[in-house]
């Protein structure tokens, strides 16, 4: 006799009734499709190339759509360990004590990632550093054998001098490392740094030595690819991810619909046209757009009339698209909040304890928006000039991709009536502006009520998308105490600890550059 | 609410009426390069099936049949020898033919891919190819297969090769040695693509069925899912079963879309499918439902893990949800006629069309083919979108694919297609299949409209 099932009542998934004795265990949490075991993924590949930019990126966009992903920066490591760095000489292969440390650092990141992946829920660990040598990676793949993860290599070839020169002038000469200097001495010791690493540089080779190893070789920015034993769904959606990926210089801008009938009355949803106010806005921002004066604007809207009523008052092509149309209410479209108080006060009760997870009775929650959404995200990344005319909650998922919000942010971010959000690419992140085409609307921002206390806790299924925001590397990268388990077969010299003179125990919080409010760029970080 | 037509009117500036931009506006030839038996048109018809699917209008013109139709009799490997003048003259007039054919196409037929499924194996025979491409402002993707495992190539030959027409007077042994000949022809005079010579042409090359690729100067959307879903397709053996859910009481009612749970015979249904997977014995097998209860139920009485697939959940008749046939015709007559008018296309009011229902599944069918026995339990509309994939259905067929509930299909891919096998496992149900009506004109009365309804209680 199958179990009787009942209905979650945030979520609205059916599940076998607590009475019934399980007869089988239910498939658990995660996100989509997790490889049971989890995934290393390591960079590969000289400074300079990138890593730290896909390593952030790659985690970004697997945090977004809920699997648990952070990134372990090595050189965040040998800064901790080595305070003042004074000269490309500490990276000079025969700097026999810098290479004792820097060996160190590798280890205890690799703990670390051994802790997030077994003890703290983590899925995938992405090895931010150069992983050069043969030797190196052999060492990982000892790690992961032992361990029992997958291990994925992302190596990053490049000789363009002109994309090399760029990068360092864009990531490498703010950095706490050359704090002290100016520019041309930075980027001169950052070239000699590059070529200490280059002598012993052995690339993943796929014909002999690491024919069997599961990568993928980015080459000139993503001019080619070379993709080698795809091994599962995870890796499988990465190499998707980074072939659509670019790093031309390009700006997103997000808004929503101009004021509708609806807005004015207060109610959700449904499909209603531009009030005169919304019509205003549409013109507005046809103005706006055109002093923005951009090379090949795409506009992107959803199905509803009044996404496109705003594009059509901008005269120019517009692609429309079904995965932008606002968060489907189900029972309660068109109702006013007060509506959905009265009638419904059980659902707008759990709604406000959940909003996240919280799916209308017959509609849609925030969560299944994200798994609707994804497609629109990789067309953006894609593309280059974008407008994406949407709505409230769609707008809502989409910038908490870019400013890499968590699930529990992303239904209170502000994301205003008549207001346009610029996303501009900038470094490891992204600047935001926001621009109000100063035409009056209703607010429709209903922040989190005070007394409001979280409900039981919400299920988490396969083939469910939960955002997290990229956990914060390791502030203080722990060097002492490194376990010599980790490793089997390591020689002993590879486990002591580096001599006092040569590391500094004191830990201090890193040198973090904060942004004002605006800007939500993250601090600069370099290997 | 807006008519059907008035909303396609209604779209000035935006060309499409589909749930997703297409994103394709110049028309692209796909040109396969590669050894005879290296899978090339495998690839063809499988990837020009995933495209037709998604909506990109894709056919295959394979130079093997415009030779075919020249010279009507195959006689032996020595027709490809390089030396052979004649027959190269003939060759040389097919490939002309073959690529008049697909200018014809893209400008006549409205098509925007077209795959020419050929050796394509020398740099000139390219050359020409990219020049006929540049003229007309065609874009060029070329997908070249390596492979030197003779194990597979050998394969390969058995599957598909000795049952070709060219090997119909042959006896197995010899066709098998003449086509290792035929290959030798081409091996001379092969030149694979070039990581450094060709870098400026667009292209992936598949080494070993799949265990490495690489990939050159990807330049836009469609090349770009073409090579996302040639990395996730795999040749190994397996099965994938479709079903419905058990009967459930709205079915019984008549009633479409809802939530509702299985009836006494859908729960007989949901214990005999279990007997039947168990009967199957089968490794390793997955099993997929819906977020929706008739389903979840179905696979709960299965006793194994699945997954819930959003997904999967049955197409969302908006306004008509829980409707019967017969209290649309009363309240939404008109929507009714002209669902019966484009079924694929037709949107219902604040739902969703089977066209939708195309974008919302092609997560599945990636997933589908990157795994191997599945099991999935699903709906009337999803499972005729699946099927349609799988067996290659137009647009125009999908809708009225037959689904009965209560019977298991049974997929298995065989040489170029797929082999279909129907177990019903004698429960009974109701008839949930409505047949297009004779008369689907707006102005039709009441009993014309319902000629087709099934019965129910």
């Amino acid at each position: 006799m199958p179990r009787e099932l009942t209905q979650n009542r945030i979520q609205k998934i059916w599940i076998p009734s607590k009475d019934d004795k399980p007869s089988m265990p239910r498939i658990s949490h995660g996100g989509p499709h997790l490889a049971n075991p989890p995934t290393v993924i390591v960079m590969v590949g000289l400074p300079a190339r990138g890593k730290t930019y896909i390593s952030k990126k790659l985690t970004r966009y697997l945090n977004w759509i809920g699997i648990p992903t952070k990134v372990f920066n090595v050189g965040e490591y040998r800064r901790e360990a080595v305070k003042h760095y004074s000269s490309y000489d500490f990276f000079k292969s025969d700097n026999e004590d810098a290479v004792k440390i820097r060996q160190q650092c590798a280890l205890a990141a690799l703990r670390d990632v051994k802790t997030y992946l077994t003890e703290e829920e983590g899925q995938v660990a992405v090895f931010d550093a150069t992983n050069t040598t043969r030797e190196r990676r052999d060492m990982i793949l000892e790690f992961g054998a032992v361990n029992d993860f997958k291990i994925f290599f992302i190596e990053s070839l490049c000789d363009d001098p002109n994309v090399i020169a760029t990068n360092i002038l864009e990531v490498k000469v703010s950095c706490p490392d050359y704090q002290d200097c100016n520019k041309t001495d930075a980027m001169e010791d950052f070239k000699k740094r590059i070529e200490c690493y280059r002598m012993n540089y052995q690339p993943l080779d796929p014909d002999q030595y690491d024919r069997n190893l599961s990568f993928i070789k980015v080459i000139d920015v993503g001019r080619r690819f070379l993709v080698n034993r795809i091994r599962d769904h995870i890796q499988s959606r990465i190499v998707y991810y980074l072939m659509n990926i670019h790093v031309q210089p390009r700006s997103i801008y997000l808004c929503r619909h101009g004021e509708s009938l609806h807005n004015q009355q207060g109610r959700l949803g449904g499909d209603s046209g531009l009030s005169t106010r919304g019509r205003k806005f549409a013109g507005a921002l046809a103005k706006f757009v055109e002093e923005q004066n951009l090379k090949d604007l795409k506009v992107w809207t959803s199905q509803l009339r009044r996404s496109i009523q705003t594009a059509e008052a901008l005269n120019v092509p517009y692609e429309q698209w079904k995965a932008l149309n606002e968060i489907d209410g189900g029972v309660c479209e068109e109702m006013t909040y007060e509506e959905v108080r009265e009638r419904f006060p059980e659902e707008f009760a759990l709604r406000d304890q959940d909003k996240y997870y919280y799916r209308y009775p017959s509609g849609e929650s925030y969560q299944d928006l994200v798994q609707r959404v994804e497609p629109v995200i990789m067309e953006l990344e894609r593309h280059e000039n974008v407008l994406v005319i949407c709505h409230q909650a769609v707008m809502r998922c989409l910038l908490a991709y870019f400013l890499d919000k968590s699930a529990d942010e992303m239904p209170y971010l502000k994301c205003p009536l008549h207001t346009v959000l610029k996303l501009t690419p900038v470094a490891y992140g992204c600047k935001v502006e926001s621009i109000s085409l100063n035409v009056e609307a209703v607010n429709t921002h209903r922040d989190k009520p005070e007394d409001v206390k979280r409900g039981p806790s919400t299920l988490i299924r396969r083939n469910s998308v939960t955002p997290l925001t990229s956990p914060e590397s390791n502030k203080k990268p722990r060097m002492e105490g490194l376990e010599d388990t980790i490793f089997r077969e390591v020689t002993p010299t590879q486990l002591t600890l580096c001599s006092p003179s040569h590391t500094t125990l004191a830990l201090s919080t890193q040198n973090l550059k904060k942004c004002s409010t605006e800007c939500h760029e993250p601090p600069q970080l370099c290997l | 609410m807006d008519t059907f037509a008035k909303e396609f009117h209604r779209r000035t500036r935006c060309d499409s009426a589909a749930s997703r931009p297409q994103f394709t506006n110049c028309p692209t030839m796909i040109v396969m390069v590669g050894l005879p038996a290296r899978g090339k048109t495998y690839i063809s018809k499988k990837l020009t099936r995933y495209l037709n699917w998604i909506g990109v209008p894709t056919q295959v013109f394979n130079l093997g049949q415009y030779r075919r139709e020249v010279v009507q009799t195959y006689k032996n490997y020595e027709f490809f020898r390089p030396d052979n003048e004649e027959a190269m003259k003939i060759r040389r007039s097919c490939a002309t033919n073959a690529l008049k054919d697909i200018a014809n196409y893209f400008t006549k037929e409205q098509g925007q891919v077209a795959v020419f499924d050929a050796t394509n194996t020398t740099r000139e025979r390219r050359g020409v190819i990219i020049s006929f491409a540049k003229e007309r402002g065609y874009k060029v993707f070329f997908i070249e297969s390596v492979c030197d495992d003779l194990e597979i190539i050998e394969e390969n030959i058995m599957q598909v090769k000795l049952s070709s027409p060219d090997y119909e007077n042959y006896d197995k042994e010899e066709a098998l040695v003449d086509f290792l000949k035929r290959i030798d022809c081409y091996k001379l005079s092969y030149v694979p693509l070039d990581e450094e010579k060709d870098r400026h042409l667009s292209f992936i090359k598949i080494f070993n069925v799949g265990s490495r690729y690489l990939v050159n100067h990807v330049q836009d959307h469609i090349q770009s899912r073409i090579v996302y879903y040639l990395m996730n397709i795999h040749v190994t053996p397996r099965s994938i079963y479709l079903s419905r859910h058990g009967e459930s009481e709205l079915n019984l009612l008549g009633r479409i879309g809802g939530d509702s749970g299985l009836s006494s015979q859908g729960l007989k249904y949901a214990k005999a499918l279990a007997e039947f997977i168990r009967g199957q014995s089968i490794k390793d097998l997955k099993v997929w439902s819906s977020h929706m209860k008739r389903t979840i139920q179905t696979a709960e009485a299965l006793g194994v893990p699945y997954e819930q697939w959003k997904a999967l959940n049955e197409i969302d008749a908006g306004v008509c949800e829980e409707m019967m046939y017969e209290e649309i015709q009363a309240t939404h007559p008109e929507e009714f006629a002209l669902r019966d008018q484009d079924k694929y296309r037709y949107r219902y009011p604040k739902g969703e069309s089977y066209e939708d229902l195309v974008h919302r599944l092609e997560p599945v069918i990636m997933e589908l083919e990157r795994q191997e026995n599945v099991l999935v339990i699903c709906h009337q509309a999803v499972m005729r979108c699946l099927l349609a994939y799988f067996l290659d259905k137009s647009a125009d067929d999908l809708p009225y694919l037959k689904c009965p509930l209560h019977t298991v299909l049974k997929l298995t891919p065989l040489a170029y297609g797929c082999k279909v096998e129907s177990f019903y496992l004698n429960i009974q149900a109701v008839n949930t299949h409505r047949d297009r009506p004779p008369n689907v004109n707006i102005a039709r009365k009441t009993e014309e409209a319902l000629q087709t309804v099934p019965e129910h209680q």
